[in-house]
């Protein structure tokens, strides 16, 4: 079945694909299409929100606090508007803010990553002492602190989200590469004459890529989780954009009252995180499983 | 015409928390354009070092001192770009562990279209193709290995692709840096017999580092024995090899099994750390022949005898 595509690949996305596609009956690569298959569902429930959902979002359509039945399948909330067409309008807001956020960070920690691996020495320390100091500020904290300053908006929520995983993304590219730049290869290379650049972009770049794949999934949920938060602390999307975070927010003082109208965005929330752990979880499997067992390896150790 | 490479009292040290390692010191060496050098020498002796710190390629705690006049030109003076621009052009280096110098992520084609363009940027893919069949038939290697990964390939294979890859300019120099260790018998007479017929083509000089005795006095002109760092002796092969007059030589001869009493001598001790500066002769406490002056005073290399021999030893 993989024979095809074992033949003409060369490109990088083609080998990760590729070695993704032969791994597809495992465990592991049955849990990535499970949570692929949930993701792409919560896209299409997003980008159709118009076509399918049976209500506005925005606006009362009954009694408030109406409990789930009849024209309201998830009930109404406080505010009288149905709990359904929120969730499904709501998809939009975190495929967008991961989408924006994870390739904020990744734009900036991979670049960082290679060079500061790469270059080693001062430059390495420098930055360093620069990302630990992010990453040792717990995320939630410093995202509220970013989005209290510059705003609310899906961009600026992005933003503030894509600063607590620059770190992330960084560590793991730049820990890489300070093992892939001692591999002989590398020196085999440097010796041919190939420059500083061709080196980390031809030989290092493609030996530690295995690796985004991974911290995107992961990274991807935890910022769903994060930017819940910042909505439910009041620091979310401005009104009128319907949010799962928000609607909780709105809701869960009276979930002894209502408790549809929590629970079902909660429920979408730990759907959607869910899915992305399956798939980051899946890829790691399939991608690093020497990392896997060196893992296992310390653990039986310990 | 002077000589293609003249390596000068080139000294290198590494520092290190423990203190300076000396691993090479005041070594003077001289290839001349289409000859063959053989460096030989125990583990650690340095030899390495000096074939890396000819390619400029010691790490950044190395501290190089000296000239290494490559074809009229200081490299150590040269700017970064030169002497990349040299790597690979005028300059190439194989390795002891082919097994792991290939990016095992990439066909051996990418490896010579990368190579190729690293110095011609503006080459296509077709060329640059065309190029690595012309230089893969020199080491006998089939032209369908280019679709291959380095893993789909064997030891020996991967030693001639890795020449096949410092072929592509024709350089004027290649380092083998025990390019056979890891090798079987087989494929080492294989591997040297086809290094011997690419450098009456493409007039190339080598200097071959390696520990195997038998190798230098099959393959190389000239030998440079060195000892913790220091050159000990340095002649034509042949006449060396029947008299070898540093005692550390006269060892390190003495250490090849003898078929006739299949008695196996040798030297001595261990070689001395190159941590921190030594007086005297470096192989004085492991030497039969020592005498007083040895303790103290560093033997120079002299010229002895009448065949071009220098040799680092108060005997003399």
């Amino acid at each position: 079945m993989a024979g095809w595509f074992a033949r003409g690949r060369t490109s990088l996305v083609g080998r990760l694909l590729g070695t993704f596609i032969r791994q597809s009956r495992t465990v592991a690569g049955i849990l990535v299409w499970i949570g692929l298959a949930v993701i792409l569902a919560i896209l299409v429930m997003g980008i159709l929100a118009p076509f399918i959902a049976p209500f506005d979002p925005n606006t009362k359509v009954g009694a408030t606090e109406l409990p789930p039945g009849g024209p309201f399948v998830m009930g109404t909330d406080r505010a009288g508007q149905d709990v359904l067409s929120r969730i499904i309008w709501g998809a939009r807001v975190p495929l967008a803010i991961v989408a924006v956020s994870t390739t904020i960070s990744l734009a900036i920690g991979l670049p960082l990553g290679l060079l500061s691996g790469f270059a080693g020495g001062r430059l390495d320390r420098v930055i360093l002492l620069v990302m630990d100091s992010i990453y040792a500020f717990p995320g939630l904290l410093l995202a509220i602190a970013i989005a209290a300053v510059i705003g609310r908006g899906i961009l600026n929520i992005s933003f503030a989200i894509a600063v607590v995983y620059i770190p992330t993304y960084f560590r793991v590219i730049r820990n890489h590469v300070t093992s892939v730049k001692q591999e002989p290869y590398v020196e085999a290379a440097v010796a041919l004459g190939m420059s500083r650049t061709r080196v980390i972009g031809r030989y290092v770049f493609p030996n530690v890529a295995q690796n985004i794949p991974v911290i995107f999934s992961v990274n991807a949920a935890d910022a769903i989780l994060t930017e819940a938060g910042l909505a439910v602390l009041g620091l979310g999307l401005p009104p009128g954009i319907p949010d799962w975070g928000f609607d909780i927010s709105l809701n869960w003082q009276r979930f002894d009252v209502s408790w549809w109208a929590t629970f079902f965005p909660g429920l979408f929330i730990l759907i959607l995180t869910t899915a992305l752990t399956f798939v980051g979880e899946g890829l790691n499997d399939i991608l690093n499983p020497l990392l896997r067992k060196k893992e296992q390896a310390a653990v039986a150790e310990a | 015409m002077s000589a293609l490479l003249e390596v000068k009292h080139l000294s290198v040290t590494f520092e290190t928390p423990q203190g300076n390692v000396h691993a090479v010191q005041d070594v003077d060496l001289t290839i001349e354009r289409g000859s063959t050098v053989g460096l030989v020498g125990e583990s650690g002796c340095g030899k390495s070092t000096l074939g890396r710190a000819i390619l400029r390629l010691h790490p950044r705690n190395a501290s190089v001192q000296g000239s290494i006049r490559f074809a009229g030109r200081d490299l150590l003076a040269l700017p970064p770009r030169e002497v990349r621009d040299l790597r690979g052009r005028n300059l190439a280096m194989i390795f002891q562990d082919p097994m792991t110098r290939l990016d095992p992520l990439m066909r051996i084609r990418d490896h010579f279209i990368e190579t190729i363009r690293a110095h011609d940027p503006t080459v296509e893919k077709k060329e640059a193709l065309e190029r690595a069949r012309k230089v893969l038939a020199d080491v006998r290697v089939p032209s369908d290995r280019l679709g291959m990964y380095p893993h789909e390939l064997s030891g020996g294979m991967r030693q001639r692709i890795m020449i096949a890859l410092c072929l592509l300019f024709k350089p004027a120099l290649l380092i083998a840096d025990e390019p056979t260790t890891a090798l079987d018998v087989i494929l080492e007479a294989q591997i040297l017999e086809l290094l011997r017929s690419i450098m009456k083509e493409y007039n190339m000089a080598v200097l071959l580092i390696t520990h195997n005795l038998g190798l230098v006095a099959e393959f190389a002109d000239r030998v440079a024995v060195m000892y913790a760092g220091h050159l000990a002796e340095e002649g034509a092969t042949i006449p060396l090899f029947r008299e070898p007059r540093h005692p550390y030589t006269q060892g390190l001869l003495a250490s090849v099994i003898d078929l006739e009493t299949t008695q196996l001598y040798s030297v001595p001790g261990a070689p001395p750390t190159l941590l921190g500066r030594s007086e005297g002769c470096p192989f004085y406490p492991r030497c039969e022949k020592r005498m007083d002056v040895c303790k103290t005073v560093y033997p120079e290399m002299r010229p002895v005898g009448d065949d071009r021999r220098a040799v680092a030893c108060h005997l003399y």
